[in-house]
């Protein structure tokens, strides 16, 4: 079973212009490491050297903010939806 | 006459060409509009700016735009109110109102973002325009829109006051109630501007958008004499604002319209969604997101794009940020509306009240020149009061009498 990733316009240089990639993962960390080998570079665009997320990006597991969750150790269930979304402005 | 040399990331400096772009591809930072200054100081003078119309355009040059405005033509200078009859009730002297309850067209601090983002849309040749909104963008979008021309889709939450719903279809919008709070409108809004190409103001327009946000500090300048005040009181929702009135003031220091701004800037939150004051008492810049959980649902923003950045200008400044209940919020729209005449909506009542919260800690004193943001306009958010209920009468003097006497005896009683 594979999970949906959503790649948000800045990304998609990586992905030849895809918006949507499935993918096979446990954890949101998991699911990155796998994207970095399909799009070697993007995950550096979503983690600092550190590895903690980018300050500026937002990822979600079927709509929850992953801050709320385990951050990059929350795990993934089988059909899952999972956005990475830019931050953006108030309204 | 452009102004603009290009976009540049805000976190790492990456230069960017004027494009409907909003974030850096390599950090995900928010790009910022690059201006030439040195250009800008040849033609923005006090006496140049005094000579055109009381509008924000005014300050043309500080504003994104390439040629002439086409969008909001009459929006901006707004009135600042020496509030006497508040200072004395909150025990300071020198305090104003910057009053966008009045703005034209649509009743908030949002014309001033719209009629620069559209003119902007204008320019890049968009046809459709569209935003996330808890209310007040969603009014001024589509207002604008239906006036400029543009097809509009509005995404809003499903849960706000019917003044603001109404206050957006009115003017042909496509409104669209999303499921969830304004971090879910807003997650699908970035997507489906990542699908459609259409111009979301506060998603692919954002740089320029936000620029339109200056002017309300450029405006507290002028009007106090080209001076900044000692303190502003700004109410906070994605943090946007209170960074763009801070760069307003100093872009007018740097161009030598003002004296060096020593403001102090303030940030104002409902308790029941404070993430940026939350940080700023944590003595942290990380923003913790929150589940938004308040009557001031202009102010709901649980994840503040620009809190980072808010809580960078407040501690920086001097300031402080900090939050009051739902109650407290009440209490100060009355106050105003009692004080002053001026009835704000819920995000006015939380920032007069987090003003006097403030002032009791001894943050802001009395000596202190202050100015109080208010951003938009009390009768969008009746739903947040609940009044004594009024009795009729018979249309008879005697009737009138008698009630009046009713009164005089529960005053005597009371007193």
């Amino acid at each position: 079973m594979a999970q949906t990733v959503i790649i948000p316009t800045p990304l998609r240089r990586f992905t030849d212009g895809v918006e949507t990639v499935e993918v096979q993962g446990t954890t949101v960390g998991d699911i990155f490491n796998q994207l970095e080998s399909r799009f070697p570079g993007i995950r550096a665009r979503l983690c600092e050297d550190n590895g903690d997320l980018r300050r500026f990006i937002n990822v979600y597991v079927d709509g929850e903010d992953i801050r709320f969750l385990d951050r990059l150790q929350t795990s993934v269930s089988e059909r899952a939806e999972v956005s990475i979304v830019p931050a953006i402005a108030g309204g | 006459m452009s102004y603009i040399k290009g976009l540049k990331c805000r976190e790492c400096g990456t230069p960017y060409p004027v494009a409907p772009l909003a974030i850096c591809e390599e950090c995900f930072g928010p790009l910022e509009v690059d201006y030439d200054y040195e250009a800008i100081k040849r033609t923005l003078t006090r006496e140049a700016i005094a000579s055109r119309p009381k509008t924000l355009w005014r300050y043309r040059e500080l504003l994104p735009i390439e040629g002439e405005p086409t969008v909001g033509l009459q929006t901006g200078c707004t009135p600042l109110v020496r509030a006497e009859g508040l200072a004395k009730a909150l025990g300071v002297r020198e305090l104003y109102i910057k009053n966008d309850a009045v703005s034209h067209p649509t009743l908030s601090f949002k014309d001033r973002v719209v009629a620069v983002a559209l003119s902007k849309a204008r320019e890049f040749g968009f046809e459709v325009v569209g935003c996330a909104s808890t209310g007040n963008l969603a009014n001024s979008v589509a207002a604008n829109a239906a006036a400029a021309g543009f097809t509009s889709y509005i995404l809003i939450p499903d849960n706000l006051e019917k003044s603001k719903v109404i206050g957006t279809q009115i003017f042909g919008a496509n409104v669209i109630p999303v499921r969830g709070n304004y971090d879910d409108v807003n997650r699908l809004c970035s997507e489906i501007a990542g699908r459609y190409p259409w111009a979301f103001v506060n998603v692919n327009l954002r740089p320029f958008y936000a620029e339109g946000s200056k002017t309300f500090g450029f405006e507290i300048a002028e009007q106090l004499g080209w001076q900044a005040p000692d303190a502003v009181v700004v109410p906070m929702a994605g943090g946007a604002l209170i960074t763009k009135i801070y760069k307003g003031l100093n872009e007018l220091a740097q161009l030598g319209l003002i004296e060096a701004a020593g403001t102090r800037f303030y940030g104002a939150q409902a308790t029941g969604c404070n993430p940026i004051a939350a940080a700023v008492k944590a003595g942290t810049r990380e923003i913790r997101p929150v589940k938004p959980q308040t009557i001031a649902k202009s102010l709901a923003i649980g994840n503040p794009a620009d809190g980072y950045f808010a809580t960078g200008v407040i501690t920086s400044t001097g300031g402080w940020s900090e939050d009051v209940s739902d109650a407290e919020i009440v209490e100060a729209i009355k106050l105003l509306a009692q004080t002053e005449g001026i009835f704000a909506e819920t995000a006015g009542g939380t920032t007069l009240a987090v003003t006097q919260k403030l002032i009791a800690q001894g943050r802001i004193t009395a000596s202190d020149r202050i100015v109080i943001a208010i951003t938009g306009n009390g009768l969008k958010t009746q739903e947040a009061l609940t009044l004594a209920e009024l009795d009729s009468i018979e249309p008879k003097l005697s009737a009138f009498e008698a009630l009046l006497a009713g009164k005089k005896t529960v005053l005597a009683a009371a007193s």
